[in-house]
């Protein structure tokens, strides 16, 4: 299936690709080919975000994920670009390596530990969409579970208490781990994050992480479209 | 002058070490049940020039805030060591 909107074919989104990513094609192509939007392939090393809308960085394992997740490629010559954009109120949107990237650069409350288990998890997950006020998920139905796939190490989000509180009462958690009802336990989180806690966003809600893929569910050909709904977020974002 | 920074990073202590409790519990199976409270963290060691241990000391500690460590969830202990 192809969707098409034409009013909002000059959209133009940045993905982000770091040595040792691996989900930059997955995002490209969900952007590109199924949700028709215009996007433009950045390099680590650029210093130029060519004017995009908004920018994405993707899933993988920068720099081999040596010493933390992401604590590497946050100083990317590009991720100083990054952040200005982001400080200035462009939108980013990082997806778990990319997640990863952004808590370890500062634009995102919290960090991403080892998952309780210890393992590695590549499976389907549900997500319940949260914030109602943050544009990426308050278009979503917050009482349907959207299933979505998660693939990581190191998701077991974590904040101390207070800053927990504060981030709960901001609305900034956009999406909690839940099961197929949309009930969120303790049995439906994958790797004990925080509050079940599965994607987040600034203060400013301009910029936003999640360690599940929506990439990787945006087609009927791989039997999951559940991921298109989240990926149009981003046209709440950008408009909003 | 040349300096070595020997540098500790551990896990806080309040939060769950998944990979020393897994340590921790081969210690029992294999057979060394007296050892428990494993906890696991990394060594860094590195090279520092400076004009004074002072100074050594401070970059030790930027490079720790600004890259080795995340505070958010680790802390770090260090000793430098003027260079033989």
């Amino acid at each position: 299936m192809i969707l098409r909107f034409p009013e909002l074919s000059k959209m133009k989104i940045g993905v982000v690709t770091f040595p040792g990513s691996n989900c930059n094609m997955d995002i490209v192509h969900a952007l590109r080919n199924n949700l028709q939007y215009e996007v433009v392939e950045l390099w680590h090393k650029d210093s130029d975000l060519q004017g995009v809308d908004a920018v994405v960085l993707p899933g993988g394992f920068s720099y081999g994920d040596y010493l933390r997740s992401g604590a590497i490629a946050r100083f990317s010559p590009i991720m100083e670009e990054v952040i200005k954009y982001a400080n200035d109120g462009g939108k980013v949107l990082g997806i778990c390596n990319g997640f990863q990237i952004l808590c370890e650069a500062g634009l995102l409350p919290g960090t991403l530990m080892h998952n309780e288990s210890r393992k590695f998890i590549c499976k389907n997950v549900y997500l319940l969409p949260v914030s109602r006020t943050a544009s990426i998920s308050a278009d979503l139905d917050d009482k349907a579970a959207l299933k979505i796939p998660i693939a990581h190490g190191e998701g077991n989000y974590f904040l101390h208490e207070a800053e927990l509180s504060e981030l709960e009462s901001n609305d900034q958690v956009i999406f909690r781990y839940c099961d197929e009802n949309g009930k969120v336990n303790n049995s439906s989180n994958p790797n004990g994050s925080a509050n079940n806690i599965a994607g987040v966003c600034n203060v400013g809600k301009n910029v936003f992480g999640m360690m599940p893929h929506p990439e990787r569910a945006c087609s009927e050909d791989l039997g999951n479209t559940d991921g298109l709904a989240i990926l149009r977020g981003l046209e709440t974002l950008i408009k909003a | 002058m040349k300096f070595v920074a020997e540098i500790d990073i551990m896990p806080l202590p309040t939060l769950l070490d998944p990979q020393g409790k897994a340590v921790g519990g081969t210690m029992k199976s294999m057979g060394l049940p007296e050892i428990g409270g494993v906890r696991i963290g990394k060594h860094v060691t590195l090279e520092v020039d400076a004009s004074d241990k002072a100074t050594a000391e401070a970059k030790v500690v930027e490079a720790c805030e600004k890259l080795l460590v995340n505070q958010i969830m680790e802390g770090f202990t260090f000793r430098v060591e003027e260079s033989k």
